[in-house]
Formats: structure tokens, sequence, C-alpha cells
């Protein structure tokens, strides 16, 4: 049985190791994906604050991808286990939170409102495709490993249990709320991380800034805002002394890791709290090796916590030397602010 | 079906209602319609009349059918509920049996909700021959008596239970009263002071309960359950299982031996609403009544091992028997009063709260333990750690009340307990106390003086409702606090207010289990879960079954004067049927022919007061007029039409069907099918 | 005066919730089209579906049901037995050739007076626009026969006198 993924520009670029911790693991619970064919990026928050339906239809080609995908064969997991041959809606995992709210919203609001409904489905149509809202499911990564695969599962392949390391859940603001299918225990409060986290036997810290926001793009929009979210997050990790964070989302990821020395900086302190995906998490208790997770690209160094409970991380490796420009070809003009890009 | 009766005389009678009806039906007109298109079906008089409810109205009635031998009688004049029962009863003084009166309405469903007078003239001309149709197959019919016995089951030991049993049995009549617990008392009993007098609640209610113990017309069965109850009003069989207490109540003295020497400590999540401990023998608090303690054999280390009995040892009188077994008993009552009172809402529905993560977050029922001086705290008012006294204290209304996502009412209480426990703190404590609040509710008598005097005594009170309690830090000056973020709405700014202590008043809700003690009872609860009542402006006591009553919380959130009213109401009422030794109801019900029964049994479970039963030796169904409450869904559902519904028969409402289309007259359909001029 | 067609709908009241919101209506002095005739029930369970033929067959247009909410019944449950009835009614009379728009089923609390009327209003319109029914379509609806027709569909045949 396979399970749709659609992975999100962020998993392919700066959370990378979320993507490839995910592959990594999910062999060992039994969790068979298959990526969207030529899917594309669902416009994040932006999008949607310019201009509705554009917005609306370029997510909603996605799921209309998906869909068209998953009916082409027999094997894609369906709402209601598609035992019934009539079937339930396909299962799309969104592993992002905010690729997951966007696809769930448009279906909603699609569902909901017959305009919208016929103006996204016309400009699909200038595409050759059609979405019939309800036809996919879209579910969160963290929701399909819980309730789908199971705690069992999850607690079967674990060979070095994250004994003694403090860990608090974090989950970020935009997958427990709003919540339209209910498929989270408390909106406020929900304890599916904080389960997984349990079943991979760590100790989990009752972190009450859990759904608590991250700042999303004000760090770009106003830093000083998002620097006192991060703050307070961090701040509050610490006080609860947690040895990291887990994180289900690629933003909420970014901000807390990339901007925690920033917002040292801002705030004049010298906090230190290493931030992993959940995922990098489950492979290092399955005893995958660790640079195949991912560790050890984040800026805040996650070795002090991991070391903690004997974990071993490779000392950082060299930066690879950036090859040089092709010297083909006559020379382009400088442009003001312009530096080195490497390529890959 | 529409056969003529040429025997029925029918007289019938069109109310003006001042100008009421007459302002916009020519009631002249209809009465003389009656006279002459409705004579050939039996009418032998109409007249109209100003007020037919007056006593000269109801005389020329009585007058008509003791001189013109009128056998049926239609009124056309407001609505059954109002005044059914005036002309019914000008009727039986007539002589003419009551139920051969029918009474139509031509005011709230005619002159009132419509413009057009020739319309309304029409229809009101249709209503009569309705009327008239319909009554052709009305039957004499009488009452059925029912005796009633004399002795009452209360169910349910807290004040309002009290305050009825104490009523019923002063007045000289037996009681039985049955309640949970070990001990009777209720939820009142855990309470510290009560508002707004700040008496002291144990001082008002332990007289109380003492009578209750001692009382010669009460039969006490504490720690006991009703299992069953069968019959109807004025004759109730009931079951009550009464659990083994293990202690032999003949011998016992209640000298607390066994509780001192037991060495079973456990949390009491009951009384001690889990702040305190009890032991594993135990009377739920010194005043219990009766004074009998029980054992708890779950955590009892002679059940669950084999071992101790150190009670049994210490007993001076040999009062414990680890051999007793539940007893279960058989009452014959004539009348049951519910009083199972209410539970609180649980506030680890509501995370953000911090209610049992937090250590500081406490409930009400909590700091009322706290604050009593029999309390696992002797009346000291301190933080979870038994020892440091708060220096500032947050009490937040409505937790789980008004509020769409738990429960949407108002749970009555809050507000002045609130205010109570801000009184009790700063008086204790000298804490900073603040109260956050929606509104203010203190409509009772003192109860708003008792407010002024709490803001006089300097507390500190925020409009706004709470959005979490955490301890997260976030500034300066927030560390080892709980800090509450709040709305303030007067000042419309968002605060953060650390504080020691959080008290939670929590909101009432129905008994966990109310929903089965209804059904058990044979009374429903409201889309709350709350007991119904008969009507809730005008009969809060009784329920829709006869002979069932109920009183205090389990009839909605209230306060003890109100719980004790409704006790008091509630046996003023049972009383009253008692004297009456017997009592009349109402003769709608149904009935089974059994010629014609074919045992299909397809009524058998459409009865919700389960009235039919089915004789298995004669394969036919019997439906117990005592307890048929008339609804006739087993007369519309049985297919062999073997089930006649009095007062509401097959028989009447088709006849009515064909007056109301005036199928019997001639042209009838033309004359009163009249379209309004003026649009509604 | 139009000589439109005016239909004639027959409603049938719980004693309990609807009639009591039927009366509220009279209270509070709401206007509704006089087209339609209440007849008073203990519970909407009492509905037997051959009072809806009834009607039918003796010259109403529509039939109006109400009854209490569901959950709400003074006799606990019974207007779900009405509920029942009345969906596999609606079902039958679609095979009968009858518009199953004709019999309507509202829940009314005794509060909702306003409510009710406003969907006497608008079920008046409603059948107004679906036509008389008409059935049968000797004798002004009279059923009691011409021979064409059977004296009653729904009743066992008795012995009538046609009334004069």
């Amino acid at each position: 049985m396979k399970y749709l993924l659609y992975p999100g520009c962020s998993m392919e670029r700066f959370s990378r190791p979320y993507k490839d911790s995910l592959l990594a693991i999910c062999q060992h619970i039994g969790l068979e994906l298959e990526e969207v064919d030529d899917w594309n990026c669902c416009g994040a928050t932006e999008y949607i604050a310019v201009s509705l339906l554009p917005a609306y239809s370029l997510i909603a080609r996605n799921l209309a991808l998906a869909q068209q995908q998953a009916s082409s064969g027999p094997d894609y997991h369906r709402a209601g286990d598609g035992r019934n041959s009539r079937g339930g809606a396909y299962t799309l995992i969104a592993p992002c939170s905010a690729c997951y709210l966007n696809l769930s919203k448009t279906d909603h609001y699609m569902g909901e409102s017959p305009i919208l409904n016929e103006k996204v489905n016309q400009a699909l149509a200038a595409g050759g495709l059609h979405y019939t809202p309800g036809t996919v499911e879209i579910r969160h990564l963290l929701d399909i490993i819980v309730n789908e695969i199971g705690l069992e599962a999850v607690r079967k392949a674990v060979v070095r249990p994250l004994t003694g390391l403090r860990v608090a859940p974090y989950y970020g603001c935009m997958t427990p709320r709003p919540d339209y299918k209910k498929r989270w225990s408390n909106p406020e409060y929900p304890t599916e991380l904080d389960r997984l986290l349990k079943a991979l036997g760590a100790e989990v810290v009752d972190f009450p800034l859990k759904t608590h926001c991250c700042g999303g793009h004000m760090t770009q929009i106003s830093p000083p805002v998002a620097y006192e979210l991060i703050r307070r997050l961090v701040h509050a990790a610490a006080q609860y002394g947690a040895d990291l964070l887990a994180t289900i989302c690629p933003m909420c990821q970014l901000n807390l890791d990339v901007y925690q020395g920033e917002m040292n900086r801002y705030f004049d302190t010298t906090y230190r709290m290493p931030i992993l995906f959940f995922t990098q998490l489950m492979g290092v208790a399955y005893g995958l090796e660790l640079k195949a997770l991912g560790l050890g690209q984040e800026l805040v160094d996650a070795r002090p916590a991991l070391a903690k409970i004997g974990v071993e991380m490779p000392a950082a490796e060299a930066a690879p030397a950036r090859r040089p420009r092709k010297k083909e070809g006559l020379p382009m003009p400088r442009m003001p602010g312009e530096e080195e890009m490497s390529h890959d | 079906m529409t056969e003529r009766n040429e025997q029925e005389r029918i007289g019938v009678y069109v109310c003006h209602c001042g100008t009421n009806i007459a302002g916009t039906v020519d009631v002249e007109d209809v009465a003389q319609w009656a006279a002459g298109r409705l004579k050939h079906r039996g009418v032998v008089v109409a007249r109209d009349y100003k007020f037919m409810c007056s006593s000269l109205g109801q005389e020329m009635i009585e007058k008509d059918i003791q001189e013109l031998g009128l056998t049926r009688v239609v009124v056309a004049a407001c609505s059954p509920h109002l005044h059914e029962q005036t002309f019914r009863t000008a009727c039986q003084r007539a002589g003419l049996n009551p139920y051969l009166c029918e009474l139509v309405s031509i005011r709230e469903q005619c002159s009132w909700v419509h413009t057009d007078r020739l319309a309304a003239t029409a229809k009101a001309k249709a209503i009569v021959s309705g009327g008239v149709e319909r009554v052709l197959y009305h039957e004499p019919l009488e009452p059925l008596r029912v005796p009633i016995h004399p002795a009452t089951l209360v169910v349910g030991g807290g004040i309002a239970g009290i305050q009825a049993a104490l009523e019923i049995a002063d007045s000289g009549f037996p009681v039985y009263l049955v309640e949970r617990e070990p001990s009777i008392g209720g939820h009142m009993a855990q309470f510290d002071k009560t508002f707004p007098t700040l008496d002291c609640a144990a001082c008002i209610l332990t007289p109380k309960m003492v009578s209750v113990g001692s009382h010669p017309n009460i039969t006490l069965l504490t720690w006991s359950e009703v299992t069953k109850v069968d019959g109807y009003v004025g004759n109730f069989t009931v079951t009550v299982r009464k659990k083994a207490r293990y202690v032999n109540t003949e011998l016992c003295t209640g000298c607390g031996v066994c509780q001192e020497k037991c060495p079973k400590k456990i949390v009491d999540e009951v009384f001690e609403a889990g702040l305190g401990y009890r032991k594993a023998i135990y009377t739920p608090f010194p005043q219990a009544v009766p004074k009998w303690p029980v054992i708890d054999r779950e955590n009892c280390t002679y059940f669950q091992k084999g071992t101790c009995k150190a009670c049994e040892k210490f007993c001076p009188t040999g009062a414990i028997d680890f051999n007793q077994e539940d007893e279960f008993i058989t009452l014959e009552v004539g009348n049951i009063i519910l009083a199972t009172g209410y539970d609180l809402f649980d506030p680890r529905r509501i995370p953000q709260f911090g209610y049992g993560r937090l250590a500081n977050v406490f409930t009400s029922l909590e700091f009322e333990r706290m604050s009593n001086s029999a309390g696992p705290t002797g009346g000291r008012i301190v933080l979870r750690d038994g020892v440091t006294e708060p220096k500032s204290v947050g009490i937040i209304h409505c937790v789980g009340s008004r509020d769409r996502n738990y429960n949407n009412y108002c749970s009555n209480i809050c507000c002045m307990q609130s205010l109570k426990f801000a009184h009790l703190v700063k008086e204790r404590t000298g804490a900073t106390v603040y109260n956050f609040y929606i509104d203010i509710r203190a409509g009772f008598k003192d109860y708003d003086e008792f407010y002024q005097r709490v803001l006089e005594e300097g507390i500190l009170l925020i409009r706004g409702r709470v959005a979490e309690v955490t301890d997260a830090v976030r500034l300066a000056g927030e560390e080892g606090k709980l800090i509450i973020q709040v709305e303030d709405t007067l000042i419309g700014q968002q605060r953060r207010i650390p504080v020691d202590m959080v008290i939670l008043s929590c909101g009432l809700e129905p008994r966990r289990d109310a929903k089965e003690v209804a059904k058990l009872f044979g009374i429903s609860c409201s889309a709350n879960g709350w007991f119904i009542e008969r009507h809730p402006k005008l009969d809060p006591v009784a329920t829709m079954t006869e002979g069932i009553f109920i009183a205090g919380a389990c009839q909605g959130p209230k306060d003890i004067p109100a719980s004790v009213a409704q006790g008091a109401a509630a046996a003023a009422r049972v009383l009253g049927r008692i004297q009456q030794r017997e009592i009349a109801m109402e003769p709608i019900r149904a009935s089974i022919n059994a010629d014609k029964c074919s045992g299909c049994r397809i009524c058998n479970n459409l009865c919700p007061f389960n009235a039919i039963t089915f004789h298995e030796d004669r394969m036919v169904s019997e439906i117990n007029p005592a307890l048929c409450q008339g609804c006739g869904t087993c007369v519309a559902a049985c297919p062999a039409g073997a089930i006649r519904g009095t007062a509401f028969s097959n028989e009447q409402v088709l006849a009515q069907i064909e007056g109301l289309l005036l199928l019997n007259v001639d042209g009838g359909r033309a004359e009163t099918v009249v379209p309004e001029a003026v649009a509604t | 005066m139009t000589d439109r067609f005016e239909p004639l709908i027959i409603g049938f009241t719980c004693n309990w919730c609807s009639y009591r919101a039927a009366d509220l209506a009279g209270t509070s002095r709401l206007k509704y089209p006089p087209n339609i005739r209440l007849i008073r029930l203990m519970c909407s369970g009492r509905l037997d579906p051959t009072f809806v033929l009834k009607a039918l067959s003796s010259g109403a247009d529509g039939v109006l049901i109400t009854g209490c909410h569901p959950g709400e019944c003074h006799y606990i449950e019974q207007n779900y037995k009405a509920l029942r009835r009345y969906l596999l009614l609606r079902r039958t009379l679609a095979q009968m050739g009858i518009e199953p728009e004709r019999v309507k089923l509202v829940w009314a609390s005794a509060a909702e007076g306003a409510r009710l009327a406003e969907e006497i209003i608008k079920m008046v319109e409603e059948i107004r626009a679906l036509g008389p029914l008409n059935w049968p379509a000797a004798d002004g609806g009279r059923g009691t026969g011409d021979g064409k027709y059977p004296a009653s569909v729904i009743h066992p045949p008795s012995e009538e006198e046609v009334t004069a």
C-alpha cells in the first residue's frame, strides 16, 4: 500500500535533512511513499496573501495531479483502508506544515464554495486537469506515522532507545490548527508527537509552548517580532530542561535553528538549543547512519545533546571546495551586492 | 367511517372573545352557518356569545344541555390549552360527560393569524365543521383512579433530598432516603462557608442531617443504589441494592478506632476532591450520618491480599464482618423524588489552564476542602506543597461554562462562589486576589450586597476570558510563578499576571450517569443532560412521568436556597397526592382489543414507558392503563388496527379531517376556501 | 380576489410542542395564509400514515406534519417513530404518483412560533406552485365515489350514505 507524498520545496533544499531522514526510516516502519509526479510549489504563506484565485489554483494543481496519479493504480492508500471498492479519498502525505495547511485549506474551501470550485477548475482545465474536492485526503506525516502506521511499528524498529534524552516536542502552529477533519487530539495541546517520542524511548518534556508560533516569515518582514517569538520558545525549552527540540515543520526548524544566532545577538543571550526533525530522531533510534539522516548540517550543533546518550557523530567534514565559475566566454558585468554563489 | 349519528344532538357555541375573535371573524355568521349547514350532521343549536368562558357563557351551555338534551358540545373559542378544562367542567355540572365536549381554536389558529375577514370567517366555519365531525365520535370517558401508596422514595441525600425527606416525614408519612455514598450531606458537606451569609456549611447542614438520621419516619439507606423501578404512579416497586459495608451496623458504635488503626491510606477522590487522604475503612467526614464506616474493598489489604484485619482486631464491639454481602431490598412507594445533584466539570478538558500539569492550579472543590477547617490542611490556604502561603491568587470564573466548546450554559453559582473564595483568601492570607470574569452574576437575595462588600475588601476584578495559565517564563519577574495570560477587555490590552496560585471555578455538570438514572426511572434528560421538568417556568419540580419528581441541582445548576426550595416544593406535591389517597389520571390512553391482536409485538418496543406487556400464554399484547401516557404511537403502528386510543381515536381524527375539508357539506369546500385579499 | 389556485393544507400538530408553537404564533399576532387547517394530536408519533392519505384523498393539496425536535419529545422518543413513518410515506407517495413535496415534516418547539409561521407561509407557496392534487378528480375531492373510484381509497369499503 503506497502513500502519495507531496514533499514541498523546503524539503528539497534547506530542509533536505527532513527528506533524507524520512526516506531513510521508511522501510523500518513499513511506510511506502511515492512522490506526486511533477508537483509544484504550494505558494507557502506568501501567494495567498497576494492573490487568492491563482494561489488556490496553484495548490489545486497538486491535488489534481495526486488524484490522477492515485487513480491510475490500485495500490494507493485510501481513507477508510480502501477496503470498500468505491473507496474513500486518496491519502496525500504532506510533511511540511505550510504545504499541509495550504493543501487542506484548498480542498476544504473548494468543497465549501461552489464559486471557488468552479473558478479553480476553470484554471486547472487550461492545463487539462480537474479536481473534485474531497477526493484527496491530505494528512500530515506525523498523523500518518502515529495513526496509520501505529506506534507499535515505530517502537519495534528501535535498536538504540533514546533513554535519557530530554526532548521537547514542538508542533508549530499551522499543523494542529485549524483542524478541519479533527485529526489531532487537541488543537492547543496535541499529544501525537509526545507519544511518538516516548515510543522512541526519549524523555518527553511537557513543553507548554508546543503549539506556539515560531514567527514564520516574520524573520523577513519584521525580524524583532520573530526573534522575540523564537526567544520565547527556546527559553521555555531551556527552562524546562530540554536537551533538544523535535519539530515537524521545516519553517519552524529554520527559524529556531538558523535564526537562533540572530536571536542571541539581538537579545544578547547565549542559548544553544539544537533543533532537529522528529524523523531524524527516529533514524537515530533505529541505529541508522547519522550522515544519511542529515545530522551535522544544523547550525546549532546537535552533537553535544546526542553525545549525552552516547551517540557519536562523525567530525564535521571540511566544506567541499568551491568549484570555480566557468571561465568560458566573456565576463558578465558585476551586479551591485552580488556574492559568490557556489554551484551544486 | 363517516356515518351519521341521527341520535346525537350537538350544541355549537362560537365565542366573540370581545374583539379578539369577532374583530376578524364574523362570529354571528359562523354560528348561523353551523345552525343551518351542519343541521344534517346533528347540530340542533348554534349560538354566539361575547365571552364563552365567563360564567354567563358557561351557564348558557349548561342550560342548553339540560333544556335541549344536548349530547355533544362544540365550543369555538380560544386554545384548548387555556379553557378545555373550563368547558369540560361546565358540561360536567350540567350532567354531560366532560369528554363529550370539544374546544376548537378559532382565535390563536384563525382570528389572530389572518387579516382578511372573509377568509378568516370561511376558515372558522371549516374549523367548526371539523369539531362537529370529530365530536360525533367522542365517547364518555372516566378518569382512571389510582390509589396512592403513602410511602415516598427520595433518591439522593444532598441538601435538596434531605429537605424533601424531612418535609414529608414531619407531616407523618414514611420516607425512604437512598444515598449512594456512605453518608448523606452531598456536595454541601464539602463546602467551608456558604454565600452570602458566610455561614459555615457544616453548621447549618449537620442539624438537618441528624434530624434525618434520627427521624422515626425516615428509613435511611446509605451506601445504597436503586437498581430497578417497576410500577406506576401511586404504586412503584423499587429494588434497592444495599452495598455491603462489611460493618455490622447493629454493633458499631461509631467510635472510629478502626479508622485510626487501618494501615492503608489512600487519596480520597470523592469527599476530599483528591486533595486529602482517607483509610480503606472510613467515614467520609467526622459528622457523617450514619456514623458507621464502610470498607473500600478495592483498597483494603484484607480483600486484596488476605492479610491485615487490623480493624477487626481493634474493634471493641466486634462489628467488623468481612463476610457481609450486598443485600437487595424491595420497597413499595407511591411517589419518587430524585435529588441526585451534580458533578463538577473536569478542567483537564481545558489543557490551557494547566490543571493536572501545573501543581498550584486548583479546582473549586479542592479549594473548598482546603479552606474547610476540617479539611486536609486544617483550613490553611497553602500551595500544593502544603506549606507555603500564596502571596497572589488568581480566580478564574466560567471554567467550562458559557463556552461553546464545552458547556453553553451558565452554571449559576460560580460567580458568587468565586467572590466567596476571594473573600476567604483575602481574609486568611492577605494575598492579592484577582478575579477573571465575563459578567458578575449576583442575582439572588443579598448577593449583590455581598459582591459590593467583597469589592470593598480590595479584590481586583479583570473582565476577560483567560487564554492560558502557564509557567513558561517570558518576561522578568515571572520566574517561579504561574502566569495568567488574559485580555483585559475594559482597558483593551493583553495582560500577563503572575500569581502563586490559581483557582478554577469549574462549572456544574449533570452527574456522569444521569442518563442511566433517567432511563431507570422513566424520565428524560435535556440536551445538556439535566433532568427535564414538566414546564421550565410553571412546573419545575414535576416531570412528564406521573409520580416522579425532581429537586435540586439535578434539574439544573442552582444554589442552596433554590435547592432547598425545590426539595420542599417536591415534598409538597407529594404530600398533596398522599392526602388525596388516590389520583385521577387523564383518560387519554390506548387499549388493545385482544380479539384483533395478532401477537406481532410491533407495539411492544414502541412504548417509551414500557406500558405494553406481551402475554406469552395468550400470544397477545396488553397495555397497562396506568403506565400508558397516551402518546398514541402504538395506535398508529398496529397493523391490525387492534389498538384504540381514547380521545384521539382513528375515527375521531379521520372525521376531523373530513370536517375540515367540508366533505359532508354540499358545496362546502367552495364556501370555505377563500383566498386572503391582503398579502400576509 | 384573484382566481389563482388556493391550496388546502391539513396540518398535524403535537399537543406539547408544535401546537403550542402555533398558539404562540397566534398570541404573537404573526400572520400566515388561511390555507392551512390544523389538527391537534397528542404526539407526532400518533400520526398514522392513513391520516395523511385520508387528507390528500379528501381534497387536501398538501399535508404538514409537525412535532417536537428530536430529543425533546414529551413522550421521550416518539417523534423518531413519526420521522420513520414520514420517510417511508414519502417514498410510497412517490410510487403512487403523488409529488412527495406535498407532505412536509417540520420540527417546532413550543417557543418557535415565528418559525412555524414562516414554514407555513413557505409551504403554502410551494403547494400553490405544485398545483391542485385533484385526487380523485371527481366530486370536488370528496372521494365518496361516483363509480369511477372505490368509495374510499384507504378504508375497507363500508356502508356509506351519500349525504344530501
